[in-house]
């Protein structure tokens, strides 16, 4: 089932079936996305988004398809691909029992990140003084976003899927990670977001899909910032 | 793999310190149980003596069941079961890990049922290193097959009935084997008879760590 | 990909027809004439061999010295325990490692192992009743923890949990891999519990004086029959796993098929209705 693509291919789905029970979440998508590239996904509720996000992170296997993230069979190699990988869900994958730091600290280390870059995700999503301390159990969805984008923050993976990112935040962490998204996305990070809220992603985004009824049913071209190898961004007027 | 035990271990326990479940739940209901068990045999303190390696190590096997749904529990809450799984955690390390803390968890319970199999129904014991060696190779296979069939009952809304049912027909050779070993123990026994018993402990251990390691990254796609 | 489901059920097909190659069949599956001859044949040879053995034992054989007329007992209940203990679980748990296998992995093996521990349980319990019945004249009770009996006992649970965990609703495929775990689990547990369900039983000091044994002498036209028994249990164990394996077949078709069939059933509902405009029918689902 895997590919091993010889161009700089991130993610490349062809003819991805997904099912849950008989369900069909994914009815045969054909996407590819390049590395660097961000990609916007569209499309009304239950059309698969965060299906089409979570078969790239290897949580849900193919019935039929292929499927190949950074040339690699997630189905084969799990861990290498999902190492390098980060999944923003709609669950915050925090436990109650520990405080936010705590959360992060093992987010971060169980996923092998760089321990070091803990302190300033953290401090950076504000996850400071006494809100570090607190446990997880009495913080707010807005605050639990924070502490899931710290951990994206502090590992900084080479692909990012993210459902619905700006759901639950407020405007200053909107913006915020709006600034991330764009730094990421400089520094030839790929980028898969799922949302319904593109406003300000869609200046730093390459393309856009729409998916309906679990499969791609448009695509229209975007940015016009086009990321080069080099890892600057190149304006086309 | 170890690295990643030791830091799952270390999230479970240090979860458990936080909440307390197993110290302020499981640890009573198991005092409990030996309060049932000698309403149950009347007072009769010799019939009790007798019947205590038995009734230590039933009831650790309904506090293994309870530690075991609590291990698996921590888990299903804020989708964290598919936090581990994306984090690429190595799966024989997840699995060490939370039995490790399982393990630990048991082993403070035992100390405690032990106590109160001592002081509740003067049982004696004669050779205490026995008593200790049943303990640390059963709690070892008890946590072994417990975070097995944890896992693979992990996903279901009937994991409640259906892990008891599950895993205490596994686990028998541990019970056999620990009451077996405690009587050896005991006053009046024969400690002899508890070296085979011991070799059996050693092996299940064995094979059932040795299953958990190899498969735990397969059982825990499957859920 | 589209659905031609149309052929079979005479109804449109489906707007969601993305079913995956190999989620089933659209027809229900027809028996092939090669096995139902098979089954016939083997199902006549269990009955005769069956009635032969129970013709031979009532009232042929001679009855034992010691035990009497119970001995005839003998002609059935090691026979149903090896059918119990050895065969049904064997195969369990041969066909559950062919199907964990990658190579070999097909729901064959899934279906195969669900329909041998289903058989198994029925022979299991055919044994400890036999045993029971054997029991009560010779030891005085009607249950005596001896190794063997114990074993089964335990075995039954375990089997009977491997049932109930099947019946928690999932995919084939996910329910497969679930009971092929518990299979390979409670399969390596085996030896175990038979080692030490049998150090428990023997070393168990003074608490009884029954002999447990209950095996006879067996020699003459009583090994024949044991032997004709023994040969006539495994056919029955084989015909009930052929139908039940048949039966299991038509079930996953039919769960495969009921949502389709519904959805369809439901399209088909508001295709009729013309006059209403595309978008009130989009809640239809």
């Amino acid at each position: 089932m895997a590919i091993a693509s010889p161009s700089p291919s991130a993610v490349s789905l062809r003819d991805v079936v997904a099912l849950s029970g008989r369900f069909p979440l994914l009815a045969g998508v054909d996407l590819d996305v390049a590395v660097g590239e961000t990609v916007l996904i569209d499309g009304p509720n239950g059309a698969g988004k965060t299906s089409l996000l979570r078969v790239c992170a290897g949580l849900v296997p193919l019935a039929s398809g292929r499927l190949s993230v950074l040339g690699m069979d997630p189905g084969r190699q799990r861990t290498a691909v999902r190492r390098r990988i980060g999944l923003l869900a709609h669950a915050s994958h925090l436990y109650d029992d520990l405080t936010v730091i705590e959360n992060v600290r093992f987010a971060v280390r169980a996923a092998g990140g760089d321990i070091a870059r803990i302190g300033p995700a953290c401090e950076r999503w504000g996850l400071v003084g006494r809100l570090a301390t607190t446990q997880a159990s009495k913080l707010s969805s807005g605050q639990r976003r924070r502490v899931a984008l710290a951990v994206l923050t502090a590992r900084w993976p080479e692909i990012w899927l993210l459902d619905e990112p700006h759901a639950g935040l407020d405007a200053s962490a909107r913006q915020l990670l709006d600034t991330v998204i764009a730094e990421a996305a400089a520094s030839q990070v790929t980028i898969l977001i799922a949302s319904h809220e593109l406003g300000t992603v869609e200046d730093i985004a390459t393309r856009a899909v729409t998916i309906t009824g679990g499969r791609v049913t448009a695509e229209r071209v975007l940015s016009r910032q086009i990321p080069t190898t080099s890892g600057s961004v190149t304006h086309v007027a | 793999m170890w690295r990643d035990a030791v830091l799952v271990a270390g999230k479970d326990l240090r979860i458990e310190f936080r909440s307390r479940v197993a110290l302020s739940q499981v640890a009573p209901f198991g005092l409990v149980a030996l309060a049932l068990f000698a309403f149950a045999l009347g007072p009769d303190r010799v019939i009790m003596a007798k019947g205590a390696p038995g009734l230590f190590w039933v009831a650790v096997l309904f506090c293994t069941v309870l530690a075991i749904q609590r291990s698996v529990s921590v888990e299903s809450a804020n989708g964290a079961r598919d936090g581990l799984r994306l984090s690429g955690i190595d799966p024989a390390g997840l699995y060490l890990g939370k039995s490790a803390a399982v393990a630990v968890q048991l082993v403070v319970l035992e100390v405690l049922l032990a106590a109160g199999v001592v002081l509740l129904y003067g049982a004696r014991i004669a050779v205490p290193w026995l008593i200790v060696a049943s303990c640390a190779l059963g709690t070892i296979g008890l946590a072994a097959t417990g975070t097995l069939y944890g896992a693979l009952s992990s996903g279901l809304r009937v994991r409640e009935t259906l892990l008891p049912f599950l895993l205490l027909p596994i686990v028998a050779p541990v019970l056999l084997a620990g009451t077996r070993i405690w009587q050896a123990g005991m006053a009046g026994g024969t400690p002899s008879d508890g070296t085979q018993w011991l070799r059996l402990l050693v092996v299940f251990d064995a094979v059932y760590l040795a299953i958990g390691v190899a498969l735990f990254g397969p059982i825990q796609e499957t859920a | 990909m589209t659905d031609d489901r149309s052929a079979s059920t005479g109804t449109l097909p489906h707007p969601q027809a993305s079913v995956a190659p190999n989620t089933g069949v659209t027809l229900a599956p027809v028996q092939t004439s090669r096995a139902r001859v098979t089954e016939y044949t083997i199902g006549t040879l269990a009955l005769v061999g069956t009635v032969a053995t129970v013709w031979l034992g009532v009232w042929v054989t001679p009855p034992d010295k010691v035990q009497g007329d119970l001995v005839r007992l003998v002609y059935i209940h090691p026979g149903v325990a090896w059918v119990a203990l050895y065969l049904a679980f064997g195969l369990a748990a041969v066909s559950s490692l062919l199907y964990l296998w990658p190579r070999t992995r097909s729901l064959f093996w899934d279906r195969l192992a669900a329909a041998s521990v289903e058989v198994g349980v029925v022979f299991n319990i055919c044994t400890l009743v036999s045993g029971s019945i054997w029991g009560k004249p010779t030891w005085g009770v009607w249950w005596v923890w001896d190794a063997r009996l114990t074993l089964t006992a335990v075995l039954l649970i375990m089997f009977l949990g491997y049932m109930a965990l099947r019946r928690v609703p999932a995919e084939p495929e996910v329910r497969a891999r679930r009971s092929a775990f518990v299979a390979l689990f409670a399969a390596v547990d085996v030896p175990l519990v038979h080692f030490s369900v049998n150090w428990w039983n023997t070393l168990h000091q003074g608490a009884t004086v029954l002999n447990a044994n209950l095996s006879p002498q067996i020699h003459g036209s009583m090994a024949w029959t044991l032997l004709l028994g023994f040969v006539a249990l495994t056919l029955l164990f084989v015909w009930m796993l052929l139908v039940r394996y048949r039966i299991g077949v038509l079930e996953d078709w039919l769960a495969d098929n009921e949502l389709d069939l519904a959805l369809a059933e439901r399209q088909s509902e508001g295709a009729g209705l013309d006059d209403k405009s595309p978008s009130d029918q989009g809640g239809a689902a």
